[in-house]
């Protein structure tokens, strides 16, 4: 091949390779702009911003989890400090302060970066069990010590402000629910943009050296502890610039944003979803707010429900629901997905009456543990029942017993012919 | 006088139930590597099945039987769960426990409900062992101590004396040898995470009439006990003894001085407004400060030693 020709080439595959790129974010716009135009009540609004900002502190969690392989128990208290910074910024427009409230989740980010510092420098030099300990120890002192200061922590009530008395910028005031949704679309895309970047860029892979090989990384001169500190401190930005969207969102941050239950939901949002891609915790963010929005109103026990599929997870699919797509794609790749389309099929059965038996056991102590005044009478799946009677009891258990037997039986035959499949494809 | 001396017993007898969990813990941590995050919901757990059992059988029964079955717990988690996940590696491993102390917790109020089930001390130990400057000291407490230091003295005996404990030491340090001379490794450690659970199981048979038994018991204690086990430096039965009397003693007593700086300073003359921006630290009493003086201590820790008291150093 001539070398015009060559270049020719390289040029074509360096412009398919940007599309390439391109075309997830492109995607993202598009359904940013086409979201807000299918679902119009105020509680899909509302669904839509809790999940734009939970994408954020996923993806900002991840960037410590999945990148540095740092586990964090406490998380949400750069998520919590950097909304109570964004906050007081804002009562200080309102007394007068000339500051863009577009702004206010930089002023969060700014926040979070300088807790995540502090905490950071002492928690990053512990590894592995440790620092998963100390995150631990550090959450439970802010939270008892916001407890204490009541000034800036507004006790049990928390802190409010009120968006709409800032400067008026381009006739946007943040009065409605929409212009809200556009502005923490604009920062969710410019974050994970910005993540995306940091993830490509020397420090970035480090940051995955230091997860893979601590050790062969001090080899090369580096500071590990150095490192686990910068992926901290961005790990922190971020999850300030989600807390400070937070607080322009409901202008209002309690004691609660940054103790334990956020910290947990951050993090299984991110495992969940698979902290082995960086589109992983961004899907776990989606599925878990809506659960989350979605669950809490037909049952009170959705904690439980997502502690358990938590733990299947960790059981059964270390890299996340992510990970159980790309388990396909070499399979798909060679047109062969519709042959496991009948095993997957049979395997539903029994997970199905696992799961009905499940399910109404917990729904029936529930109402007879935390609810007995609903009364005995419920109705599940369509049955009307008396939840102290034994044969609801011997139904249920007898669901379970069936599913698990069931599984037992098919499950190994489906995992092996999906490797089979896998074996096929490769060949 | 009166106060150094009580606040000392109520201090020891802290510590020796947070060393009851942390013995457990670390235990269990120096042979597998794994921090069981869900140690302190066995530990609630123990306490609303010596509750449960109590209300059929009375106190005495549940004693025994409580750790039993948390033990049996324990073993079964081991088996049936950490085994699968620990080819995942470590982090997987403490996310599936951190899974479980959730679970567990909301599984204790699902068959308990959300409010605190009345556990009592049993009546046959409600009275008074000794009077101490006129004032009296309950039995339940001394019995505590006796059951924690009975217990320890027990552990310490199989451990160094017997057949079992010598094969445990030895699959401590080096698992692969153990197993060449032909014992059955993955027994020995569900064996030992069977009997740390246990452990954590008869502290909350003990601590659950001293505390109070709620759904929240583990999310209290669980942190402080963490935070215990990363002071002493992880793995270290010693460093963690230490840790373990050493927070129990200094917020027993920070519980008992109800001081704040307004007080201190108003002794020298010096009065604050409240206007003072800084007014919230200065009115900040000793015993509010309380439940944060671990945490402090392992910021104070990591600032000036970040191996913990007898830890080995690591990256």
């Amino acid at each position: 091949m001539s070398e015009v020709a060559l270049k020719e080439v390289a040029t074509r595959r360096g412009s398919t390779a940007w599309l390439r790129a391109a075309a997830p974010w492109t995607l993202a716009i598009l359904v940013i702009l086409v979201l807000p135009h299918l679902l119009t009540t105020s509680f899909d609004r509302t669904l839509l911003i809790e999940m734009g900002i939970a994408i954020i502190f996923a993806a900002a969690y991840n960037m410590l989890l999945g990148e540095t392989g740092m586990l964090s128990f406490g998380h949400a208290i750069y998520f919590g400090l950097g909304g109570y910074t964004a906050i007081h910024v804002l009562r200080f427009i309102a007394a007068g302060l000339l500051f863009p409230v577009a702004l206010l989740p930089l002023v969060g980010g700014i926040g979070g970066l300088f807790f995540g510092l502090l905490f950071g420098y002492l928690s990053t030099r512990r590894a592995g069990t440790a620092f998963a300990m100390i995150t631990l120890g550090l959450m439970e002192l802010v939270v008892a010590l916001a407890l204490i200061f009541d000034h800036l922590f507004g006790g049990e009530e928390g802190i409010s402000g009120n968006r709409t008395s800032g400067p008026e910028l381009f006739g946007i005031r943040f009065g409605s629910q929409t212009q809200v949704y556009y502005l923490i679309a604009v920062w969710m895309l410019a974050s994970l943009a910005l993540m995306r970047a940091f993830t490509r860029t020397p420090v970035g892979r480090l940051c995955n050296a230091v997860r893979d090989n601590p050790e062969r990384v001090q080899f090369l001169g580096y500071d590990p502890s150095r490192i686990r500190l910068i992926a901290f401190a961005v790990s922190s930005f971020f999850a300030g610039v989600a807390g400070g969207l937070f607080a322009v969102n409901y202008e209002l941050m309690a004691i609660n944003s940054l103790g334990a239950e956020r910290s947990a939901l951050v993090l299984l949002m991110a495992y969940i979803g698979g902290i082995g891609s960086f589109l992983g915790p961004i899907l776990g963010a989606v599925l878990v707010t809506f659960l989350q929005v979605a669950l809490s109103d037909y049952t009170q026990a959705w904690l439980l429900y997502l502690g358990l599929f938590f733990v299947l997870v960790t059981l059964f699919a270390p890299n996340g629901l992510i990970g159980l797509v790309l388990m396909h794609g070499p399979i798909a790749r060679a047109g062969l997905l519709h042959r496991l389309v009948a095993p997957y099929a049979m395997a539903l059965i029994p997970v199905l009456l696992l799961a009905a038996g499940t399910i109404a056991l917990v729904e029936i102590n529930y109402r007879l543990a935390i609810r007995p005044e609903l009364g005995a009478a419920m109705k599940l799946f369509g049955v009307s029942f008396d939840a102290k009677g034994a044969a609801a009891w011997i139904a249920s258990l007898l669901l379970v017993g069936l599913g698990f037997w069931g599984l037992r039986l098919i499950g190994p035959r489906v995992s092996a012919r999906w490797g089979e499949m896998l074996e096929e494809a490769r060949a | 006088m009166e106060l150094v001396v009580f606040s000392l017993l109520n201090g020891v007898l802290y510590g020796l139930l947070l060393f009851m969990l942390s013995s457990g813990l670390t235990l269990i941590f120096s042979m597998m590597g794994v921090l069981n995050f869900a140690h302190a919901s066995l530990f609630m757990l123990g306490a609303y099945l010596a509750y449960q059992i109590g209300r059929y059988t009375g106190f005495w029964p549940g004693l025994v039987l409580a750790p039993l079955i948390v033990g049996l717990l324990g073993a079964a988690i081991e088996r049936w769960g950490l085994r699968t996940v620990h080819r995942f590696g470590h982090v997987a491993e403490l996310l599936f426990t951190f899974g479980l102390a959730l679970l567990i917790e909301e599984l204790v109020q699902l068959v308990w409900g959300r409010a605190p089930v009345p556990y009592t001390v049993p009546p046959s130990l409600d009275f008074a062992a000794f009077t101490l400057f006129g004032t009296t000291y309950p039995a339940y407490k001394v019995f505590m101590v006796l059951v924690s230091v009975g217990m320890f003295a027990l552990l310490g005996l199989v451990l160094t004396k017997t057949r079992v404990g010598l094969i445990i030491q030895a699959a401590l340090s080096h698992p692969d040898m153990v197993a060449a001379l032909g014992h059955n490794v993955p027994r020995v450690f569900m064996l030992v995470f069977g009997v740390g659970s246990a452990l954590a199981g008869l502290a909350g048979v003990i601590g659950g009439f001293a505390l109070v038994t709620s759904p929240s018991m583990a999310h209290t204690l669980g942190p402080i006990v963490f935070v215990v086990i990363v002071v002493g430096g992880l793995g270290s039965l010693t460093g963690a003894f230490v840790a373990s009397l050493l927070i129990g003693i200094v917020q027993t007593f920070a519980v008992a001085i109800d001081v704040s700086l307004i007080d201190l300073l108003a002794r020298f003359g010096v009065t604050v407004a409240r206007a003072d921006i800084f007014y919230d630290l200065w009115k900040i009493k000793l015993a509010q400060l309380a439940p944060v003086l671990p945490y402090l201590l392992l910021v104070l820790m990591l600032v000036l030693r970040p191996r913990g008291l007898m830890g080995t150093r690591e990256t």
